[in-house]
């Protein structure tokens, strides 16, 4: 009973990694026998291969390092700007009269249509990036920090207020916890945008990132390590959501959901 | 009757003032410190529709009293009158502590609206200040939860969580606690429990409690004095003169609640009428 429960639970652990594992061997396949050339897309040994040399010449770490800290510049700036604004604009009727109307006509410019702008403003450098970035990052920030204040069960708060609770107390204790799940959702939407636009703004010019080491191998044909910085992406970005989703578990414990 | 739109009293009434939060957690206070409760006049409508009309109650320091009526006739509406959180067109409302002074008044609602981020223990001592943790743990334990307290509200079964919305009114000592329907949602075993425990805790603390319900019965096992409301007025006053704890099913209660209901129902027959012709 008990060995057939551990296999069981044995296979359930492994079943998602099954399509994986057959992609990598079907790859592998086609690769050694020639029904894929290595110029569209090497064997997944030569891939590790060529991640292994990046890593030993320390080029893959210190891009990984350089692209890291642009996304994060620039969620800080953009997401702490948009979090800023739509407790303000959440709050306060005045101040989303004054301006829900603006942001909401800018929200809709897609952010990589001011590529042209960027570039004419801040040149090539790293402006540039934090500016693309930060932009991506604020909106879904903004509006899901509104909608999460707005949508703090009015019952709460009029409990809260015959307890005695008013101004900042009320605030701490009520709304903005009771609009902490939105605004995490908000914070994983720009945590998809952003690798989006770290990658276009490496891609764009620059000279070092992930975004300019796949560029640069893509200028001599190296295939393998054009995979590696794309592989760097997808890892980057998993990483970023096991990041949320353990701050979501940690500050959502009440959360029938999280139990 | 002068028409005042907001009675700042009454207001003042829903902050609790620090000095007056007693945080020993003892439940020693007895009978005659409840509030005095008195409308006047009282006329209060949403828009075109008035729900309350020259609406006059007094209502006695210390005593239980139930408003029964079918829903919308206003009763809802009174009890949030008397809680401050609705302004009224005419009339006055005081609410009086023995001392003479401005009364505190709290509020359980029909959800128990505890807060889901906080837990138990957080949820009963809220507004309190730090100190207030040793009282709040006596108000849970008098509820019978207390070791419930570290636990989240959504963990907790209905009736379990009305509980500490009560534990949560009791930490302030209230002079008046006022119940809208906070029993309505639970199952018909939790409800007889939560009776015993309310009509405890109202004799214990020597609060006055002005009960909401839509259940005769309920408002007969828990009330000195029931009222109907109608049409936003108060149709029919009973006082209910059994010794406590009262038996459900037994002659007396059973005579009351036929002539209660009649009361409430009788005002049912009267509107079809009026539609008919």
């Amino acid at each position: 009973m008990v060995r057939s429960q551990q296999f069981r639970a044995v296979v359930r652990r492994a079943v998602p990694w099954l399509v994986p594992i057959l992609i990598f061997a079907a790859w592998e396949y086609a690769a050694r026998t020639g029904l894929l050339s290595a110029r569209v897309l090497p064997e997944p040994w030569a891939v590790l291969k060529a991640a292994w040399h990046l890593l030993q010449t320390g080029e893959l770490q210190s891009n990984l390092k350089i692209s890291a800290g642009r996304a994060f510049a620039g969620l800080v700036v953009g997401g702490g700007l948009g979090l800023l604004l739509g407790l303000l604009t959440g709050l306060s009727r005045r101040a989303e009269v004054a301006l829900d109307t603006t942001v909401q006509m800018l929200r809709n410019v897609p952010p990589l249509a001011m590529i042209p702008l960027v570039i004419l403003w801040f040149g090539i450098d790293e402006g540039a990036k934090l500016f693309l970035v930060a932009l991506g990052v604020f909106f879904p920030l903004y509006l899901n920090t509104f909608h999460g204040i707005r949508s703090v069960d009015r019952g709460l708060i009029e409990m809260a207020r015959s307890y005695g609770l008013s101004g900042a107390s009320l605030y701490r204790h009520v709304i903005l916890p009771g609009a902490l799940p939105s605004i995490l959702v908000g914070l994983r939407y720009s945590l998809g945008l952003m690798w989006v636009l770290l990658i276009v703004a490496e891609t764009i010019s620059s000279s070092s990132g992930i975004g300019y080491m796949t560029m640069n191998a893509r200028e001599f044909l190296q295939t393998d390590v054009v995979l590696v910085g794309i592989l760097m992406y997808a890892l980057l970005g998993k990483l970023a959501d096991v990041a949320t989703k353990r701050l979501e578990r940690l500050c959502l414990r009440w959360h029938p959901s999280y139990q | 009757m002068s028409s005042i739109p907001l009675d700042p009293l009454v207001v003042d009434g829903l902050t609790p003032r620090v000095s007056q939060i007693r945080t020993s957690g003892s439940s020693q206070q007895r009978h005659g410190h409840g509030a005095a409760v008195s409308i006047r006049k009282l006329q209060k409508s949403y828009g075109e529709r008035t729900v309350l009309r020259d609406l006059s109650l007094e209502v006695a320091r210390g005593s239980f009293v139930a408003l029964v009526g079918r829903s919308g006739c206003g009763k809802t509406t009174l009890l949030r009158v008397a809680a401050g959180l609705e302004q009224y067109e005419q009339g006055t409302v005081t609410v009086e502590s023995a001392n003479r002074q401005q009364a505190d008044v709290r509020l359980m609602f029909q959800e128990a609206r505890l807060l889901p981020w906080k837990s138990v223990i957080d949820n009963v001592r809220i507004g309190m200040p730090k100190s207030a943790l040793s009282a709040a743990r006596a108000a849970l334990r008098d509820v019978g939860l207390e070791d419930r307290a570290a636990d989240w509200p959504a963990a907790l079964s209905g009736g379990q969580r009305q509980r500490v919305a009560l534990a949560r009114a009791l930490m302030h000592q209230p002079k008046l606690l006022l119940l809208d329907e906070p029993l309505g949602a639970l199952d018909a075993l939790t409800r007889m429990e939560m009776h015993t425990l309310i009509e405890r805790v109202w004799k214990e603390n020597g609060f006055t409690a002005l009960l909401v319900t839509h259940d005769v019965q309920e408002a007969l096992v828990l009330a000195d004095r029931v009222l109907v409301i109608d049409n936003g007025g108060i149709a029919f006053d009973q006082v209910v003169d059994l010794a406590r704890p009262r038996i459900r099913g037994s002659q007396p209660l059973a005579e009351l609640e036929s002539r209660v209901l009649a009361h409430v129902l009788g005002s049912v027959a009267r509107d079809q009428v009026t539609v008919c012709c």
